[in-house]
């Protein structure tokens, strides 16, 4: 029962990584469109998703609270204000979105501000996030003792920009396999960028966690078999280069998508059992078998397969290229 | 634990779920609105049912965003500021909003799609089954939030072990008196909610003298539907005050004002509590009364605020004064949906101009009943947030500082306010445009999912000119 939680809390953070991601680099992306009608368009790749994109945040958000009751509050307590700005962030791009149309023009640069604002700051901080935890919060008996600004460290202010150029490039992908010409030719030359600030991103990651000692490393070394995840995303970011080089639109978002989830896959499993890095493990933090059981036979069971099936019908529904033929728009 | 970030924590909680629930108490109400006149526009084939469906889609849809984006908070505010409360009664409270999220949310967004792209896709028996859904959702919705805060009021079904509240009775915990009392009394809210807004509508357009037919058709459905619908609410109002008497006795003696035990009780109508002296000043009361309303009794004992020590007391101004004003809001709708009926049955409610504008003024009130019924409920629980179980200060995230929770409340307010005045506004200018002038087709560009594009600004400016 735990085990399946575990396994549904990382399949729905993972689809939230994919979905949100994409979206969310969209709306940094959006700073550098250069005409009216680039932004339009790069706004109708995403309008019809991105609202059940967020949703996939409150499904792992409850997941989470329901259980692993201990590591819901401690997490979501030790990174108040963090948490705070990428709800508001949220809010602001997505009403931004809409708002935006309604504007009259001298003052729809309001709300292009707040969308890029609201999207930047969201991932931002929910890099920092990632990147505190895996530096490790200061825990004594298994409270959290770090205060208010524990989670604020070089480290994860560099992982929060991190995820910015991750969560880009994912963006850009996606603006390749949904549009034509002008956008799609602009997000096809920012790939290589991207991509090799997110490597280089990740080098220093990697000589940080050495050069710090950091307790992740160990667990890397301890554990080879690991290397099989970082191995599946070095060759998504040959497919990625590849498809770059052919100006073929499909293949980079589904090699960029790899890559993401090979990367959450590493991470997760090299804090396996541990749900807050070594402080609190998957055991400790879950909830009592009531609960487990209650969510099992209900939405675990019948309702999250209706919602995967749910949201292929909406992608299918509006797949192919954005103002083709079979565009909704 | 630091004094004034408990205090900012409970002001900031107060005003993101007060900004929250202004929408989905309209929509609740709204989604029924549309499942009914969809069914009428079935059955009869009349185009007016037609056009007030399209009408009211539209103010639904932005409606349904502003309630999706501020609801987002919530499900983390438990966490960040509540990290105690979080944790203790995460093994309760989590299933439940988690059953929340999966069957209410996964409806609403899958056939709000259809409703705003299904009409010539999908067969009419299925527009109307998904207009259904969505009102299923949306009511879904409320019925596990209401499981959620009934618990904390009354807690039931759970045992305490290592410092967490186990359950060990979901039975007890879902299909309990006071679920059953709380949720028809939060649903007929909402039901009337919409009720008044609509009628109001319908009386603005008689005033401005345009929109014929469909504001005969809202004053009508409106007015009747609350005439029917008010009785049956004071009757759970009454359930509800039953189970406060029964479990929590503090919260009841504040909401009457009854500092002392009294046999038989009176009942204060109006006063002001002050518990310096721990009486009432300018109180107006009723003798024998107090009984009656509480135990259906001319002769029962009732029982005091001074039984309880000071700190186990809830404040008293503010239940005392939230609960007259939820009363008194509930007794003007009452007036107004009976009189008004009866000046429609009669058809002579279009000339009687005072009257419209009662009922065009009288949309604010099922909001501020809503609002300061929750104040009732919430504020009158005080002070415990798990009732009798965990004090609200033992509650908040122990760690947490008076600016950080300072910093947070005032980005808060800043960005509610901001959105708030755009949303308002913006359902405003649909209203003033009204169904008529009002293209009927979806508009171009409007998506699922992207609830706010349903009310297109060209589309207004062009048809308002």
């Amino acid at each position: 029962m735990i085990l399946f939680w575990v396994a549904l809390l990382a399949i729905s953070i993972s689809i939230y990584l994919l979905l949100d991601g994409f979206d969310l680099g969209v709306g940094m992306l959006f700073a550098l469109a250069r005409s009216e009608a680039d932004r339009d368009t790069m706004l109708d790749t995403v309008a019809p998703v991105w609202d059940g994109n967020e949703t996939w945040l409150v499904v792992a958000g409850v997941i989470l609270w329901g259980a692993f009751p201990l590591v819901y509050a401690t997490l979501l307590s030790a990174f108040y204000l963090p948490v705070i700005i990428m709800l508001l962030g949220l809010i602001l791009r997505g009403v931004a979105f809409e708002f935006r149309h309604r504007a009259a023009p001298k003052f729809r640069w309001i709300w292009d501000v707040s969308f890029v604002g609201g999207s930047f700051a969201a991932s931002f901080m929910q890099g920092v996030t990632v990147g505190a935890l895996v530096q490790g919060l200061k825990f004594a008996d298994g409270v959290y003792v770090g205060g208010v600004l524990g989670w604020l460290s070089p480290f994860s202010l560099l992982c929060g920009i991190g995820l910015c150029l991750g969560y880009a490039l994912l963006g850009a992908s996606w603006l390749v396999q949904k549009c034509e010409s002008g956008v799609r030719d602009t997000a096809r030359r920012q790939i290589p960028g991207l991509a090799l600030a997110v490597l280089a991103f990740l080098i220093i990651v990697f000589a940080h966690a050495l050069i710090e000692n950091l307790p992740i490393m160990h667990r890397w070394l301890d554990r080879p078999y690991l290397f099989v995840f970082p191995a599946v995303g070095a060759v998504a970011a040959v497919v990625l280069a590849t498809s770059i080089l052919h100006h073929n639109d499909r293949w980079p978002f589904a090699a960029v998508a790899v890559i993401f989830v090979a990367a959450f896959g590493t991470l997760a499993l090299s804090f396996w059992p541990y749900m807050i890095p070594f402080a609190i493990t998957i055991d400790e933090a879950a909830a009592p078998h009531a609960s487990l059981a209650f969510m099992f036979w209900g939405e675990g069971l019948f309702v999250f397969p209706l919602m995967v099936l749910y949201v292929a019908i909406g992608y299918r529904v509006f797949r192919g290229k954005v103002g083709g033929t079979a565009g909704h728009h | 634990m630091d004094a004034t970030a408990l205090l900012l924590s409970r002001i900031q909680f107060g005003f993101t779920i007060s900004f929250h629930i202004i929408f989905p108490a309209f929509t609740i109400g709204l989604a029924a609105w549309l499942t009914v006149l969809e069914a009428m526009h079935m059955r009869t084939g009349r185009p007016v049912y037609q056009a007030l469906f399209e009408f009211w889609l539209k103010i639904f849809g932005v409606a349904f965003g502003m309630g999706v984006v501020s609801g987002v908070v919530m499900g983390f505010q438990f966490g960040t500021n509540w990290s105690v409360l979080a944790k203790m009664s995460g093994p309760i409270q989590g299933p439940l909003l988690s059953y929340e999220t999966f069957t209410a949310f996964m409806l609403e967004a899958s056939f709000f799609g259809v409703l705003v792209f299904g009409r010539k896709r999908v067969p009419p028996w299925f527009y109307l089954f998904s207009t259904a859904m969505v009102s299923l959702g949306t009511t879904l919705s409320a019925f596990w939030i209401m499981v959620n805060n009934s618990w904390m009021q009354v807690p039931v079904g759970y045992v305490l072990q290592n410092g967490y509240f186990v359950p060990d009775d979901w039975t007890k915990i879902i299909f309990n008196s006071v679920v059953w009392s709380r949720f028809p009394h939060m649903l007929l809210a909402a039901y009337l909610t919409g009720t008044f807004c609509v009628a109001a509508t319908g009386a603005w357009y008689v005033l401005r003298g345009d929109n014929y037919a469909e504001s005969r058709v809202m004053l009508r459905m409106g007015l009747f539907l609350a005439a029917l619908l008010i009785p049956a609410q004071l009757v759970f109002g009454h359930l509800v005050g039953d189970y406060v008497h029964d479990y929590q006795p503090a919260k009841f003696a504040a909401i009457e004002g009854r500092w002392h035990d009294e046999r038989p009780a009176s009942e204060v109508l109006i006063g002001l509590p002050d518990p310096a002296t721990e009486s009432n000043k300018y109180e107006i009361k009723v003798p024998i009364l107090g009984s009656v309303i509480a135990s259906s009794s001319l002769t029962s004992q009732e029982v005091g605020l001074a039984d309880f020590a000071p700190q186990d007391r809830p404040p008293v101004l503010i239940p005392f004064v939230t609960f007259r004003i939820m009363v008194g809001c509930g007794l003007i709708m009452l007036a107004i949906a009976w009189f008004g009926s009866y000046l429609s049955i009669k058809r002579r409610l279009r000339r009687n101009r005072l009257m419209l504008w009662a009922i065009f003024l009288s949309f604010p009130l099922p909001f501020i009943a809503i609002l300061t019924g929750w104040y009732v409920a919430e504020v009158g629980r005080q002070p415990w947030a798990i009732y009798g179980l965990l004090r609200t200060a033992d509650a908040v995230t122990p760690f947490l500082t008076a600016p950080a929770a300072l910093t947070s409340l005032l980005l808060f307010g800043a960005v509610y306010l901001f959105i708030f005045s755009f949303g308002t506004f913006y359902i405003y200018r649909l209203l003033r445009t009204g169904p008529t002038r009002l293209v009927v087709e979806p508009p171009h560009g409007a998506s699922p999912n992207r609830p706010m594009s349903l009310a297109d600004p060209e589309l207004i400016q062009s048809a308002g000119e």
